[in-house]
């Protein structure tokens, strides 16, 4: 297993890391209120009386959150517990409207699970996952807008959050990014949470400690909260670790703190605001009743989740023959999957594994699309590939129809047909075409005759150029090396 | 004359025409311009929007059409949100609140024709038992003891509506009911009061003091009274979680049942050392009038009883401090402001909230924090299912228990004890029901020997009000409690 | 148990509400025989008996998912003590 090592002053350390992270739950409505969860609109539109805190106001718990909180528990192959209670966490924020978060304290509603890591090697390593609960969101506050206030925007108050608790496992950058990346897949995947970390979808806390290599047990951790991407917790990690390390060395002690990362400086630094020690001061929340959840319904969600990256791959191996590097890069997102499938059932998947991962994400690149608004469909470069397999065209010349495609919108035959790229399998023409090419360099068919068998390459290039790329190439070989041997 | 009436016969007397709505709220009207300068019970009156919704009755009544409280003037305690109308919980702090949306108890008033004269006052968020907490000022209690004008608390926290019932400016009035909040004051003031079990009206815009303990209720001259607005006011609400899902029945209905054949329970642990004698003797003298109507008496125990106090402080403390949380000046109500969030809310809570409220504050963040959440909060929570068992092990052997509502009459404000722990056991007899979510009625049963009316207790089953109305209705016949205090619209000055 | 007025500061603080020293003290007096009256509940056998959460009454009640509420910008912002457009404003927070 190859180790992640920071090397100090004073030898070799390691770091242990565990992840807080905050996803948004898809739903229509918030989490106790029916107000809307659409991202953007005005400040304070999608806000109920019961999300800004009103007197009298109370909470009812919305039924697909619940049931996506479920969804998420079973594809981390988590325990789902039947019973779970929501508390009151008590702390006074200009954008939390109640002055308590209501979330899961003592009893969460999903127990431990696990998720499976990939690492640059292809190794593989398990990541505890300790709890997932259900909690509210709060609002925004805006600080930039004025020299004296801050602004509140309570839009975002109350939407439902899934907070995924890790062990702390995790014990490199690398392997906090790829836990991170995995867990938006399978949220993705299940449609429990849209994964979009710019809108703040989804947002880690990390918790980070260091150790010399061989010690046993846990130094004191800090915080570093509110990391928005992938980037951010892997650059995080690794200064807040060199910053520990370089305390400890100093012969100093890492206080157990909040900090934030500044990734403009790539420092980690104090967060203010939470300097005073905290006391949540969790209990029930009384407005609320104990969640008892039936066997059947858990049931029911678990007989209708979609296919798990795990299992999609294993099944992209088996069905379609490709390796195990191309079913992660195939089955990275659910679109691309059900891209490639569509592509590759009725075609030759050696063939559409081949170009998926080639050209055609070439071309995504190329024209910045997602795969969602591809400039071809699956059924068009379905066609396309139809086309070489039966030899209408070859190889090459499809990379030109595939750019046309991608240019025009018109199908891989329109195209074919509009340009006269038909491939040329008329056997007498093609043998004329290299009789021609062989009567015309006699002097280099004699030296691949005295041995020089690379200039066979050469014949095969003269001929296609004389005809325009459209010859099958399998056809030129087979009447070069007669003609050759003759 | 106008002040004779009864909720039940101003209802009948509408429908018959005898009388019109106008007619009924504008003589209310006139009463509280008389009266209640004095008695201080109302903390905003609405005559203009009250005058308007009596002339729509009469159109309604004229038709023979109208809900079951067409025409009715109430008072509705200043702990439930009225949209457009502004709504304090008797604080500083929302002393300019307006809000856009009603509670669902005084939306179904409404609904029914229900006309509200304005709204009651109360101790500062329902904190209290003696209405003498209000930033608005205290209540006067209409009664007074023989030979003296000394000021009488209405007891609270619903004083302002036992004092307006009393008073007869109002038909009846709204109340809540925490820990005694509805049963005390109407000992104290010499009416009708009931607590519904928990669940049964839905808490849904009532400002809450603490939430697993809160229940709204009705107050009145007398119990059938209570029963036609219970009716009104009760019922599920999808929008309260703890609103439980059951059909309200006919209450009205059930106060002629008697009580013939039914047990009740007399629990002796409520028969404290210190219960003054008078007391005891009205408590005898209920028990006997049940047992003449047919009641089996039958002694039970309820061993938790005296740790019933302790437990409700820390419980409802405990919420209310998280409760209140909300109050910080940032999106409705006052603000204090000051260089920064933290100066601001402690500027804002410090002026906005009086010293009860801070007081049961502290001691709620107390009980919840770190290190102390086990040996006091949990620790009660255990003591309360206790004491809920305590209540249905009884009622294995029982239907209902019969108590004094208050170990004294009402007291005068100068008389209030500076310990706030004196202050607490005021409510050591209504405590126990309502901790156990069961509920719980108040009727006037005599007077003490100073002329201040006492109540009896009533406590039931989960969800059996009806019962307690047919019993209380024995009670208030046996009783005939016909005298009236000596503020009142119907007695000239 | 004891509670001092360090402690009692300290709790005020935690609940935001702003105390002189004079209040302090004062709080710290009801507060220590409150608390003192209170612990006679350590005299009850708790021994297995679970905490109260709910009456036992209902059980969790759960809603569709659908948008019924929120466009209400005007009555959410009705009450503001201070705003800025459609902001609610409070003094600026350094985090």
């Amino acid at each position: 297993m190859s180790s992640y090592r920071i090397t100090g002053e004073t030898g070799e350390w390691e770091i242990v890391v565990g992840m807080e992270v905050h996803a948004q739950v898809v739903s229509q409505s918030k989490l106790f209120s029916g107000a809307a969860t659409e991202y953007g609109g005005e400040p304070n539109t999608q806000v109920s009386l019961v999300d800004a805190g009103f007197p009298g106001m109370l909470p009812v718990l919305n039924k697909e959150c619940v049931a996506q909180a479920i969804r998420t528990g079973l594809g981390l192959r988590a325990q789902v517990n039947k019973y779970s209670r929501f508390d009151r966490k008590n702390y006074f924020y200009a954008d939390l409207p109640t002055g308590y978060q209501i979330s899961q304290f003592e009893h969460p509603i999903i127990g431990e699970g696990k998720v499976e890591i990939e690492l640059s090697e292809g190794e593989k390593r398990i990541i505890g996952v300790t709890r997932l609960h259900l909690e509210q969101d709060a609002g925004k506050s805006i600080h930039d807008q004025d020299p004296t206030r801050s602004f509140i925007d309570l839009n975002r108050a109350g939407v439902a959050l899934m907070e995924i608790v890790s062990e702390p496992d995790i014990r490199s950058p690398e392997e906090a990014g790829a836990y991170l990346r995995k867990l938006r897949q399978i949220l993705r995947y299940l449609g429990t949470c849209d994964g979009n970390m710019e809108e703040g979808s989804m947002r880690a806390d990390v918790n980070v400690s260091v150790r010399p290599v061989g010690e046993e047990g846990y130094r004191t951790r800090c915080e570093i909260k509110n990391l928005n991407s992938v980037r951010y917790v892997m650059q995080a990690i690794e200064v807040e670790a060199e910053r520990q390390i370089t305390i400890w060395e100093e012969g100093g002690t890492v206080d157990q703190e909040t900090r934030l990362f500044d990734h403009v400086k790539g420092e980690t630094r104090t967060m203010r605001s939470k300097d005073d020690a905290h006391d949540y001061r969790y209990f029930p929340d009384p407005d609320l009743l104990p969640l008892e959840l039936e066997q059947s319904w858990i049931d029911e969600l678990k007989a209708a989740l979609p296919e798990l990256p795990e299992d999609k791959r294993a099944r992209l191996e088996k069905d379609y023959g490709v390796s195990q590097y191309e079913s992660g890069v195939l089955t990275a997102e659910q679109s691309v999957a059900d891209f490639y499938e569509e592509v590759a059932r009725g075609a030759d998947a050696r063939l559409a594994t081949n170009w998926m991962l080639g050209d055609f994400f070439a071309a995504l690149n190329r024209t910045g699309r997602s795969i969602e608004d591809s400039p071809v469909s699956a059924q068009g470069l379905r066609e396309l590939l139809g086309l070489i397999s039966d030899s209408t065209i070859n190889g090459k010349i499809a990379k030109e129809v595939l750019e046309d495609m991608v240019e025009t919108g018109d199908s891989a035959s329109a195209i074919v047909d509009r340009k006269g790229l038909r491939q040329v399998t008329d056997s007498s023409a093609i043998e004329a075409t290299v009789q021609g090419i062989l009567d015309a360099n006699a002097d280099k068919v004699a030296e691949y005759k005295s041995g020089k068998d690379k200039l066979f390459g050469f014949f095969v290039g003269q001929t296609m150029k004389a005809m325009k790329g459209k010859a099958n190439p399998a056809m030129v070989n087979d009447v070069l090396k007669k003609l050759l041997s003759a | 004359m106008v002040f004779d009436y009864t909720l039940a016969s101003a209802r009948d007397a509408l429908r018959k025409r005898e009388i019109s709505a106008v007619e009924l709220v504008n003589t209310h009207l006139e009463a509280i311009e008389r009266l209640d300068g004095r008695l201080n019970s109302f903390i905003t009156r609405t005559p203009d929007q009250a005058r308007e919704a009596a002339k729509a009755a009469d159109d309604l009544l004229a038709k023979g059409e109208g809900g079951a409280l067409c025409g009715i003037p109430l008072g509705i305690k200043d702990l439930f949100a009225t949209e457009g109308v502004r709504t304090t919980a008797a604080s500083h702090i929302l002393e300019n609140f307006v809000p856009p949306y009603e509670s669902t108890v005084t939306a179904n008033l409404k609904r029914d024709g229900a006309i509200s004269l304005g709204k009651l006052n109360l101790d500062e968020f329902a904190m209290g038992s003696t209405n003498l907490t209000s930033a608005f000022g205290g209540v006067e209690n209409p009664w007074k003891r023989q030979g003296s004008d000394a000021r009488l608390v209405p007891g609270g926290s619903s004083g302002g509506s036992a004092a307006a019932v009393a008073a007869g400016l109002v038909l009846g009035a709204t109340g809540t009911d925490t820990g005694g909040s509805i049963r005390q004051p109407a000992s104290f003031c010499g009416i009708a009061g009931v607590k519904p079990t928990y669940g049964r009206c839905s808490r849904f815009g009532t400002i809450a003091f603490a939430s697993s303990l809160d229940q709204a209720g009705p107050m009145a001259k007398n119990l059938r009274d209570c029963a036609i607005m219970l009716e009104s006011m009760a019922g599920f609400d999808a929008k309260d979680s703890t609103s439980v899902d059951k059909a309200v029945p006919n209450y009205e209905a059930a106060l002629d049942r008697g009580v013939k054949g039914m047990r009740v329970g007399i629990p002796k642990e409520y028969r404290t050392d210190n219960l003054p004698e008078e007391i005891a003797a009205l408590w005898d003298q209920g028990i006997a009038w049940l047992k003449d109507a047919g009641a089996e008496i039958v002694d039970v125990s309820l061993p938790h009883t005296k740790y019933g106090l302790p437990t409700y402080y820390i419980a409802a403390l405990a919420e209310a401090s998280s409760n209140l949380a909300r109050y910080d000046g940032v999106r409705y109500g006052k603000r204090v402001t000051g260089p920064s969030l933290d100066a601001l809310y402690e500027a804002t809570r410090a002026a906005g909230f009086g010293d009860e409220v801070k007081r049961r504050i502290l001691l709620g963040t107390h009980v919840l924090s770190s290190g102390y959440y086990d040996a006091y909060y949990l620790r009660a929570q255990k003591v309360r299912t206790l004491l809920q068992r305590d209540f249905l092990q009884a009622y294995e052997k029982v239907d209902m228990l019969l108590t004094p509502t208050a170990p004294s009459g009402a007291f005068a404000w100068d008389e209030k004890p500076t310990d706030p722990v004196q202050v607490y056991l005021n409510d050591v007899f209504t405590v126990p029901a309502s901790l156990a979510g069961v509920p719980a009625v108040s009727v006037p049963a005599g007077l003490d020997s100073t002329g201040v009316p006492l109540g009896l207790q009533l406590i039931g089953r989960f969800f059996d009000e009806e019962t307690l109305f047919a019993a209380g209705h024995v009670l208030e016949k046996s009783a005939s409690f016909s005298h009236r205090p000596t503020l009142h619209a119907g007695v000239s000055a | 148990m004891s509670l001092d007025a360090k402690k009692v500061a300290r709790i005020a603080r935690l609940a935001r509400i702003g105390l002189s020293d004079d209040e302090v003290q004062t709080y710290q007096k009801d507060m220590e025989g409150i608390i003192g009256w209170v612990e006679q509940l350590n005299e009850v056998d708790i021994t297995d008996v679970p905490p109260m959460v709910g009456t036992g009454l209902a059980t969790a009640r759960l809603r569709d998912d659908i948008v019924t509420d929120g466009e209400r910008r005007d009555d959410v912002l009705s009450n503001a003590p201070e705003r800025e457009g459609l902001f609610f404003t409070v003094p600026k927070v350094v985090e």
